[in-house]
């Protein structure tokens, strides 16, 4: 049996890069990791790519830092999971854009020596696909036998595949949209607008003072709100006071789910850059994959690959309809795909918290797929 | 075992009735037995619909590509005349608006072929007849009260149910079963009494030039 370990790497793009916006950058370093083992045809590779507040650390293992810890996705990647990393190659990245060791508004900007904040260019979903594109490039890959992702995640899986098609057997689409409805915009606006509002925000250098906690944490509060569902919160929180009996008849932390916002927004801000926040929902808002094209079916036709769809049953941020128009354009235009709306209770969360039912579906998928490719080859 | 040993005998028998290299889509496909079947034996172009995850999850092992879907809510998203055949086998009986999933059937396929259980069969008839109580049999194996059967049929009703719905039956096979072989086989003569199962093959009444011959 192949030894899995996580593999952190690091890599320098050099040279200029024209992004969606037109602007450039002159470098861009990408901090991956990859789990398990690259096997003699380079024919055993899948691409996960992480949401918006993920990392490269989709699996257990020690990190960038050699500490071991958890992986995001950890319950679906690994030794004997669904995404088998004793059988395939798993690539993670940091997105463009990110704050964990890619390239985003944090990391210094070579003209000045300092932080690029603001004066970082404005990124797409687009841009992130074309950064894995080059990642894959400098290892090797030609060709993935899948690229998978969930919620942000699934936007780059889409966007890798229209503008890489033959570059991946099958494509993993979960919890995911082809482009945002105005309630996910409604959303990210109202996260953008207590970041850019906080004082500590001082338009986006406060990298020396310290980062706009007040305005991030918001952010963060209303997106877990918008990760969860009516059904979930009334089972986890109901009206439960936290450590007392009455009310306080004071503006304090009373109920349990106010607690728990507030936990949220606390653990959030100590590992996340609020620039970063800002960068990653306008990419999403800006993510429509039918750009360019007269019709979502005339963007997925000709990508020649197999999808697997999956949407969870209470998601109302990635509702299960805008998966269906994605399932519909791809029916239209005679692609293979497999689709299944998973009952859950647990929100646009579900993908991260409902292991066992997506495993049944990308386990059996992906074995497919793998089969398929080592006939083809 | 090959694909074809492992079929449903009915399955086999519309199996048959598929020409090679067809696109055929599969209604109610649950773990994809005909599908698997048509398109590794048939060189066919298959697609599925299903309900049921497990359904969907075997399918999906298969290296088939399954959708779910509510058949009572229609084909939506699948382009009309995309499809050489579309199958509904035993499922006709459970859907809520059997008319509506004739109607797509005949709109995205060519052809539609239908699979379903013949409540006109003596068998059935006898034993309301002679019980007075709801027929319960090997192919209607279900309970009055918990049955997933919501739309029974006969042959005669299912030839008026296709022309009332602008469909035009261009072949009927009535099918009884065969204790020794535990097969079916046709039947030729007093089909609405003698079938316990009926496959038809239905296909547009406008637009088709075959005629119109319902009086099979």
């Amino acid at each position: 049996m192949k030894q899995t370990v996580a593999t952190p790497g690091s890599l320098l793009l050099p040279g200029g890069h024209t992004l969606t916006s037109g602007q450039t950058l002159t470098t861009i370093e990408v901090a991956y990791e990859t789990f398990g083992a690259l096997d003699a045809e380079k024919a055993n590779a899948i691409l996960v790519c992480h949401a918006l507040s993920g990392d490269s650390h989709v699996a257990d293992g020690p990190d960038a830092t050699g500490q071991p810890r958890d992986g995001w996705w950890s319950d679906l990647v690994g030794p004997g999971r669904a995404v088998d990393t004793d059988r395939y190659f798993v690539v993670c990245a940091n997105v463009l854009g990110g704050c964990s060791g890619t390239t985003g508004p944090g990391s210094e900007d070579p003209a000045t020596g300092r932080p690029y904040g603001l004066r970082f260019p404005l990124v797409t979903i687009e841009d992130m696909a074309d950064v894995h594109a080059a990642l894959l490039d400098s290892l090797g890959i030609d060709r993935l036998l899948a690229v998978v992702g969930g919620s942000m995640g699934g936007m780059q899986a889409l966007a890798f595949a229209r503008r890489y098609p033959g570059r991946c057997a099958s494509v993993l689409a979960i919890a995911t949209t082809w482009r945002l409805g105005a309630q996910a915009i409604a959303f990210n606006e109202v996260g953008r607008t207590a970041i850019l509002g906080d004082p500590s925000f001082r338009g986006g250098d406060y990298y020396d003072e310290g980062q706009p906690r007040h305005g991030l944490a918001i952010a963060r509060m209303i997106g877990h709100i918008t990760y969860l569902s009516d059904d979930s919160m009334r089972a986890k929180f109901g009206r439960r006071l936290r450590e007392r009996e009455e009310h306080a008849f004071e503006f304090v932390t009373e109920f349990e789910v106010e607690s728990y916002l507030a936990y949220q927004g606390r653990k959030f801000v100590e590992r996340f850059d609020a620039n970063t926040y800002l960068y990653m929902t306008k990419a999403m808002d800006y993510f429509d994959l039918s750009t360019g094209f007269p019709s979502l079916a005339g963007a997925v036709d000709g990508i020649d690959a197999r999808f697997l769809v999956l949407s969870f049953s209470s998601d109302w941020l990635f509702p299960t309809y805008q998966s269906r128009e994605l399932v519909d354009a791809l029916k239209a235009v005679g692609a293979e795909v497999s689709f299944a709306e998973i009952e859950s209770p647990y929100g646009h969360d579900a993908f991260l918290l409902e292991p066992v039912e997506q495993a049944r579906f990308i386990e059996p998928f992906l074995s497919s797929v793998y089969a398929a490719e080592g006939v083809a080859s | 075992m090959t694909a074809a040993h492992l079929l449903r005998s009915d399955l086999r028998f519309v199996g048959e009735l598929v020409p090679e290299g067809s696109r055929v889509l599969d209604l109610g496909c649950g773990g994809g037995d005909l599908l698997a079947y048509l398109r590794d034996e048939r060189g066919c172009r298959v697609r599925g619909v299903e309900l049921t995850a497990a359904g969907i999850a075997q399918s999906i092992s298969r290296g088939l590509s399954v959708v779910q879907d509510d058949l009572d809510c229609g084909l939506a998203g699948f382009p009309s005349r995309s499809f050489d055949l579309v199958i509904l086998s035993q499922t006709l009986q459970v859907v809520r608006n059997p008319a509506l999933v004739l109607r797509e059937m005949l709109r995205v396929g060519e052809r539609a072929v239908l699979s379903f259980p013949n409540f006109g069969h003596w068998r059935v008839r006898g034993y309301l007849a002679l019980r007075g109580r709801m027929p319960v049999s090997r192919t209607i194996p279900y309970s009055w009260f918990d049955t997933p059967n919501i739309h029974h049929t006969t042959l005669k009703d299912f030839r008026e149910f296709v022309t009332a719905n602008g469909g035009v039956v261009l072949k009927e096979i009535a099918l009884a079963s065969n204790t020794r072989t535990d097969g079916v086989h046709a039947v030729h003569v007093g089909a609405n009494l003698r079938a316990e199962l009926a496959v038809a093959i239905v296909t547009s009444a406008t637009g088709t030039t075959d005629g119109g011959d319902t009086d099979a």
